[in-house]
Order: structure tokens, then sequence, then C-alpha cells
């Protein structure tokens, strides 16, 4: 299979300011045919798409709670219909606090514990491969990403803990350059360390750091890529 | 006649014009570093007899007609918009006054 052939849909909200980045590593970096979707589009069957990036930013200003209005969008019930239709959903750092506050993951994303809004790289360990995000990677492989966000600090009541962990859908966690999950090397107060998790059918993911600002060489590390080097490889054989 | 006009105008407002006033803070257990930052800025001010903030949000809900069909009253409207929209009962509680 071409990538070429691979379809991706990326949402767009007001406020949205990585889904350019996205764009140019789907479309340039990898190949594929991604395309924007806006908030207002009426297309409401994004069946078509092989899979669908929730880019970064700030959607709606980060009003009322992160994510909290995007959530709440017309184009967000089509993305819950192709979700729970077992379609493939990345959200990144904003599209993850709107993937929570659309109830596709459980939990919430608080204020970081610094107070500061933290944009720096951070060391990522690889929990569960058996995701279409992961599958191109080893466990506990260590990915280099940055991450830049005031509000990453995941926070969820112990049954939801309980069952992220009985479940095996936390998939990655903040780690030294060692792999040590270590409370110095949690950037945001995040708990147990979280940084990535998905449903528990495993099509869809949330994931703080960004992928898109380290799947080129010049921009210091190419980790990201293996999470869209990921995504294809898990469409391409299924 | 006139004056019959705006009597009626006047009622139909008072009936339509309901506003909820709604308080939203973050649950007691929830670490609030928004409330702990005032906190530390009041202590180093000098008022060292402040115990704890915490910070919420105010909203004003302006309601222009009649209750939402499917709803008793404007309180129980505002209780579903609160819950559903303005909150996120995983981390906060809200209260609400309809005056």
């Amino acid at each position: 299979m071409n990538n070429k052939k691979i379809k991706a849909g990326i949402t767009v909200f007001p406020g949205s300011n990585c889904d350019a980045d996205v764009y140019r590593v789907l479309n340039e970096v990898f190949g594929l045919s991604a395309s924007f979707i806006w908030h207002k589009n009426k297309i409401k069957d994004l069946g078509g798409y092989d899979f669908i990036v929730i880019p970064g930013g700030f959607s709606y200003g980060d009003y009322l709670r992160s994510g909290a209005l995007a959530a709440r969008s017309p184009v967000m019930e089509y993305v819950k219909d192709y979700a729970y239709k077992g379609g493939i959903v990345l959200g990144i750092c904003n599209g993850f606090q709107i993937l929570l506050e659309a109830g596709l993951l459980s939990g919430v994303m608080l204020t970081n514990d610094s107070l500061k809004f933290e944009c720096k790289d951070v060391y990522l360990k690889t929990l569960n491969t058996e995701t279409p995000f992961t599958c191109a990677l080893k466990k506990d492989s260590l990915l280099k990403m940055p991450i830049a966000h005031h509000d990453g600090n995941y926070f969820a009541e112990k049954k939801i803990i309980e069952s992220l962990n009985h479940k095996n859908t936390v998939i990655f966690k903040y780690c030294d350059e060692n792999g040590a999950i270590t409370e110095i090397s949690n950037p945001n107060g995040s708990m147990y360390n979280i940084a990535g998790i998905s449903n528990e059918n495993g099509n869809i993911m949330g994931l703080m750091p960004h992928p898109e600002r380290s799947s080129e060489k010049i921009l210091g590390s190419e980790d990201g890529g293996y999470i869209f080097q990921s995504i294809i490889k898990y469409i391409k054989e299924r | 006649m006139r004056n019959k006009i705006l009597t009626v105008t006047t009622v139909n407002e008072e009936k339509m014009n309901k506003k909820a006033f709604i308080k939203i803070m973050l649950k007691d257990e929830v670490l609030d570093p928004q409330g702990k930052a005032v906190l530390s800025v009041l202590k180093s001010s000098g008022y060292d007899n402040v115990k704890d903030v915490r910070v919420g949000k105010y909203i004003e809900v302006d309601f222009a007609g009649e209750v939402k069909d499917g709803h008793a009253s404007l309180k129980e409207e505002a209780e579903e918009i609160s819950e559903k929209i303005l909150s996120n009962p995983l981390i906060e509680e809200f209260t609400i006054e309809i005056k």
C-alpha cells in the first residue's frame, strides 16, 4: 500500500496552532494524504479517513477549561461517532485535553504543579506496544519529544487509575534519559508520571508531548516519528 | 393604550429575565495551584493570618425565554448546564442561585 493512499484528517478549531505542523509531517515527511477538517465542517461521516488527529494549540483560548469548548463543538460529535466505530484518533496536547473533555478518554488535566507553562524536551517510556500508535516500537523504548503546555497535570480518581493499570492503557510515562520513572522527570505533576493514555479498545490515544515537533532530524529529534510510523504500519497491516 | 402595552412588556420581561448565578470551585481534595500561588503572595505581603486560598469561577447565565422543554424549572436547566458544560464533575463542584 502506497503511503499516499492513507487519508488523515486533522481537526481545526479556532485557536488550534499545531495543525500546520501535523499537516506538514504527515504530508511531507511521511507522504500521506492529510487534510484539514474545519470545526464547522458539515461532513458528518468521517469514515473516509484512515485516522484523525486532533492537534495541539489553545482551542477557544482555553476558556472555561482547556479543551472544554472544543469538545462540545459539532465536529467532535462526528469524531465521537468515528471513534466509537473503532476509528483511530490521536489527540496531541490540547487534542488530549479535548479527548478528555469529550469523554473519549478518562480523567482530566489540571494546571501544572509548577504553575508554569512547561516548554522543554522530555523522555517518554513506552509501556504498551499493542496499539495503533506504538506498534512500530519495542516495549520500554525511550522517546525524546518536546512538551509545551500549562495544563498537563493528569488527574483521575483512584477507580480510573486502577482501570488504566488493569487494562494496560497507560501508554507513555515521563521518565529520565535512562528510562527511570522518577519524580524529577515528571514535568507537570501528572499522576504516576502519565504522559499518554488510550481507551480500552486502544483506538483512541491522548498524548501530551508533541510527536509532530520531533519527526525531523533538523528539529532535534525524530522520535515522535515512531508514533506516525506505527499508525501507518497498523493501517497497512490491518 | 400605550400604557397597557408597556405594562405587558414589563410583565414579560419579568417573566423572562431570570439569571442563574453559578459558582464553581475545585473539590476540596483537588490541589488548587492558583490558590496556592495567591496564598503565598498574601503571606509574603504580610497577611500572615491567612490560612488557605481557593480560586474558583463565577458565571452569570442570562435566560431570555421560558425554561427549555423537558426541564421542570430554570434551576434544573441551570444544573444540567453546569454539570454538562460549565464544570467538570471529576474535579469541580458548583452551586446555583436563580434570581
